[in-house]
């Protein structure tokens, strides 16, 4: 019984196409590395209008966020992120897409449970361990040096 | 300058995130969750801020600096505040984003519709 699962695993695994990795990585550079070429664009206009580059960068986020919801709606991101992987994904363009993927796809059932609740399917999480890793790092910073 | 530097630094971060991704097999969710969670941790100890000096947008635009600017307003925070910041100075930095991405989100989400 074992073994003939066993089999069947390393088949499976035999059979399944390679994942191309290098191309993935190559791809994910590209496309990642050109919309944040895109992001520095923004700040930079931002930075024109006299803020700091400290200052321009959420105001940045935010057009960069509108960026991929419109993209998104209009269905032209899934393609960046199928090309791209990760490229397309890890900006914060690819997490507006995060949100606004399912939440469209859901749509069907309801404002509540469909949009409401779909559009933080994966930005739940990101927030929640996002601000418990924020927390927990600030805290022991803070109780080691006095400062945050 | 920084233009290059956003383009490699941004696009050095998107290929190791694939890269955890292709070698872990972890699926894109569990890889942005433990980006942001890498990029709190490399704001903690000072390495992401001069990321973000030295390559601006190429930084902060993956998600790891979204973990970095909360514990940057966290830091913010505190030195007005105390220890209330470390509850109230995380979000306040990462305000601007958080509501555009609900506000922008949920327009988007309600104009269109998915492509069959």
């Amino acid at each position: 019984m074992d073994s003939e699962k066993e089999q069947y695993q390393q088949l499976t695994r035999q059979l399944m196409p390679k994942r191309p990795i290098a191309r993935n990585l190559m791809l994910a550079f590209l496309v990642g590395g050109l919309i944040c070429v895109v992001g520095q664009v923004v700040q930079w206009f931002f930075m024109q209008q006299g803020m700091s580059s400290k200052a321009a960068s959420s105001p940045t986020s935010v057009v960069m966020i509108g960026i991929g919801a419109l993209l998104t709606g209009l269905g032209w991101y899934d393609r960046v992120v199928k090309w791209g992987g990760m490229g397309g994904s890890l900006p914060i363009t690819g997490f507006a897409n995060a949100m606004v993927a399912p939440a469209m796809e859901f749509k069907t059932e309801g404002l509540i449970m469909g949009i409401g609740a779909r559009l933080f399917t994966i930005a739940g999480p990101v927030l929640v361990y996002g601000m418990a890793a924020a927390f927990v790092v600030s805290a022991i910073r803070y109780l080691l040096t006095g400062v945050a | 300058m920084t233009f290059v530097w956003a383009f490699i630094i941004g696009g050095l971060l998107c290929a190791l995130a694939q890269l955890v991704m292709d070698l872990a097999q972890l699926t894109p969710g569990q890889v942005l969750v433990l980006f942001v969670v890498l990029g709190a941790l490399a704001g903690g100890v000072g390495v992401y801020g001069k990321l973000v000096q030295f390559a601006g947008a190429g930084a902060s635009v993956p998600l790891p600096g979204f973990g970095y600017t909360m514990v940057e307003g966290i830091g913010q925070a505190v030195q007005q505040k105390g220890a209330l910041g470390l509850f109230t100075g995380g979000l306040t930095a990462a305000a601007g984003g958080i509501k555009a991405a609900v506000l922008f989100g949920l327009t988007a989400a309600l104009i269109f519709r998915p492509k069959a």
